[in-house]
């Protein structure tokens, strides 16, 4: 039976990432809570989809999912069509590195490490540049995103709009098919959040990656290419 | 630099306190390991010095008889049952010179002295005291011991040349109140013979200094009554620590009783070895110390980046890579205590040398007496090694098995 939340798309049609039929239960016991309830989704290159939704909806318990950082109970995950769900950790920690960035809410950027630093990591994990080429890679992603003349501050130096770029920054560096946001502006002033969704969705829009954003400023969902509502575990 | 190598620096460096916390325990460890072991055995190879610069590495002292029980049964063709019994040993070596030359064909062997031993009295011009003559033939005994460096006054050059010159022990010679040149008499076998000091020598072991005294090898025979035959063959071997299984070998072959060193003095050899394990247990003490040290600053860094592992995994860190992250802290702070540590022993080590500490009995030292050996450093760093990395390995592991889901999840709640 095809659930109301499963979203057609075209035989064919190249998709950056899909999952149906996502089951995931939290906690233990008693206080075991059933948080996605069958969530089926896909998202294609150079969209920006907005999933929206009341708190303890399991909008981040997606995400995660989405991204690889947790397993699903049921249900399964596609990245750039290779099945995902029942991979290895291994096998998913290869593709996060190389396939997904993640934007958090509260930044956690690295802060021992100046922002330079920061973006190379995922860089240097992957390994396919030159350090030359990673350094050059990394200065143009920071100039990018407005932080050109502050690529040697410490995470400490920044302020939090400023980190806030930053991991926009480290979150492009390997030029992954997907970012996944969480709350990517819940911790940031009016100017600032405009300022962050701007740059994430026009550097994804201009190397076609698909972003997926969480997200309870409906300013932000509203210009989305794509809104998805949920409540109590499913796509509404 | 690799990608875990810098992060790994970063992590530690930013806990600065706890870092040196950590590696001043390392350093404490290894440091003390060293000193430690370089006092204790710097005594005992001391001992063992003196021991072989003395008595030598082998002594072939007396011939192997074996005693048979026989069994005759009559009537017929008769026949013998005959069954070792035991060993009787008869005093003394009835054929020096063939022995010394079947000693010498032995692998590794420096020198052999053949030696006449016999009890007598000395007697000065103020007192008599019970001694014990060895007679030696000079050249031969310089091979076997070290008395031409245990020479504290004259010189060995009369001893040479005059038959009724003698070296005497620094006690001997100062309970009698000789000096060089002073004469007095030897009693033995109801006869009185004078002689006179060419040398005085020490060899800091008091039971010898006080009653050993040496004379030429023709004349003691004459004076002990002993005109063929000695009481012992003194060996010096090249590497002395082979002295056990050569003496094994040479009572094989020669039927005479042959006594390492490490028999001779196996006393006093188990009382340094008690004293150095008993050292190396304190000193384990100082690196498990060090590696709850470690430990301590592993789990609080670990507790404090949960936040960055979770960063790291999302970015494609293997759980192995985090492992290694804190190995190579663990690492770095080895490789600094080690380096350290090595130069704080050295250092200590070299300290404690200069401790006056006057010693006479066993050996004669007027300082602490250490020993540069590199095999303590060894010693001291591997066992930092092996506890730190083990004590390392429960955060490491910890570190590698959180889920990033959960970290991120938490923090974001």
């Amino acid at each position: 039976m095809k659930s109301a939340n499963v979203a057609s798309f075209a035989p064919g049609e190249s998709l950056a990432l899909r999952c149906a039929g996502l089951q995931r239960y939290l906690g233990e016991g008693e206080g075991r809570v059933h948080v996605l309830k069958g969530v089926s989704f896909e998202a294609r290159p150079g969209q920006v989809y907005a999933i929206v939704g009341p708190s303890g909806c399991g909008k981040s318990t997606l995400l995660y999912l989405l991204g690889l950082l947790d397993q699903p109970d049921g249900g399964t995950i596609e990245i750039n069509g290779r099945m995902m769900s029942n991979s290895d950790d291994h096998a998913r920690t290869a593709a996060r590195g190389a396939h997904i960035g993640f934007v958090f809410q509260f930044h956690f950027l690295m802060l021992e490490f100046s922002a330079l630093d920061n973006v190379m990591m995922p860089m240097r994990k992957l390994a396919r540049l030159t350090p030359a080429e990673m350094t050059a890679r990394a200065h143009a992603l920071l100039g990018s995103v407005g932080l050109g003349e502050k690529t040697h501050r410490l995470g400490t130096q920044l302020s939090g709009g400023e980190q806030q770029r930053v991991a926009v920054a480290r979150a492009l560096a390997n030029q992954p098919s997907i970012i996944l946001a969480d709350e990517p502006t819940g911790n940031l002033d009016v100017k600032n959040s405009g300022m962050v969704f701007d740059l994430l969705t026009r550097l994804a829009k201009e190397n076609g990656q698909a972003v997926i954003l969480v997200t309870h400023n409906p300013e932000i969902a509203q210009r989305c290419d794509v809104t998805r509502p949920m409540r109590d575990g499913l796509f509404v | 630099m690799s990608p875990n190598f810098r992060i790994a620096f970063r992590f530690l460096t930013a806990k600065k306190r706890a870092m040196l916390m950590s590696l001043s325990c390392t350093v404490l460890g290894v440091g003390l390991f060293i000193v430690t072991q370089a006092t204790t055995s710097g005594f005992e190879k001391f001992f063992i010095k003196t021991i072989l610069g003395t008595d030598g590495a082998i002594r072939i002292e007396d011939r192997k008889q074996d005693t048979m029980r026989s069994m005759g049964v009559s009537g017929g063709d008769s026949f013998q049952v005959s069954a070792r019994e035991g060993v009787k040993y008869i005093e003394g070596v009835d054929e020096p010179r063939e022995i010394s030359e079947a000693v010498t064909k032995f692998a590794d062997v420096h020198g052999v002295s053949a030696v006449v031993r016999g009890n007598v009295q000395l007697t000065s011009a103020f007192k008599t005291e019970d001694a014990q003559v060895l007679g030696v033939d000079l050249d031969a005994h310089l091979l076997v011991s070290d008395v031409a460096h245990q020479i504290m006054a004259g010189n060995l050059n009369d001893f040479r040349t005059s038959p009724s010159a003698v070296l005497i022990g620094s006690v001997l010679a100062e309970r009698l109140q000789l000096s060089v040149g002073d004469s007095f008499t030897i009693n033995a076998h109801g006869e009185s013979r004078r002689y006179h000091v060419a040398a005085i020598y020490e060899t800091g072991k008091r039971d010898i200094d006080k009653t050993r005294v040496y004379l030429d090898l023709v004349e003691a025979r004459s004076l002990l009554r002993k005109p063929s035959g000695v009481s012992f063959i003194q060996v010096n071997l090249v590497d002395p620590n082979r002295a056990r299984a050569l003496a094994t070998h040479m009572e094989e072959v020669l039927n005479y009783s042959v006594r390492p060193w490490q028999e001779r003095e196996k006393d006093w050899l188990a009382v340094f070895r008690a004293l150095r394990i008993s050292s190396a247990i304190t000193v384990t003490v100082f690196t498990v110390i060090a590696s709850l040290a470690m430990f301590n600053t592993l789990m609080m860094i670990v507790l404090e980046k949960t936040k960055d592992i979770a960063i790291l995994r999302s970015m494609g860190y293997e759980r192995r890579d985090i492992t290694q992250i804190f190995l190579w802290q663990a690492g770095i702070v080895l490789a600094i205590g080690a380096a350290l540590g090595a130069l704080f022993g050295l250092g200590v080590t070299w300290a404690v040398e200069q401790v006056p500490l006057p010693i006479n009995g066993l050996f004669k030292t007027e300082h602490f007496i250490v020993t540069y050996d590199p095999w303590h450093y060894v010693q001291a760093i591997g066992t930092a090694v092996v506890m730190v990395m083990i004590a390392s390995l429960v955060p490491a592991r910890r570190a590698a098995r959180l889920e990033p889901g959960d970290i991120v999840r938490g923090t974001a709640q």
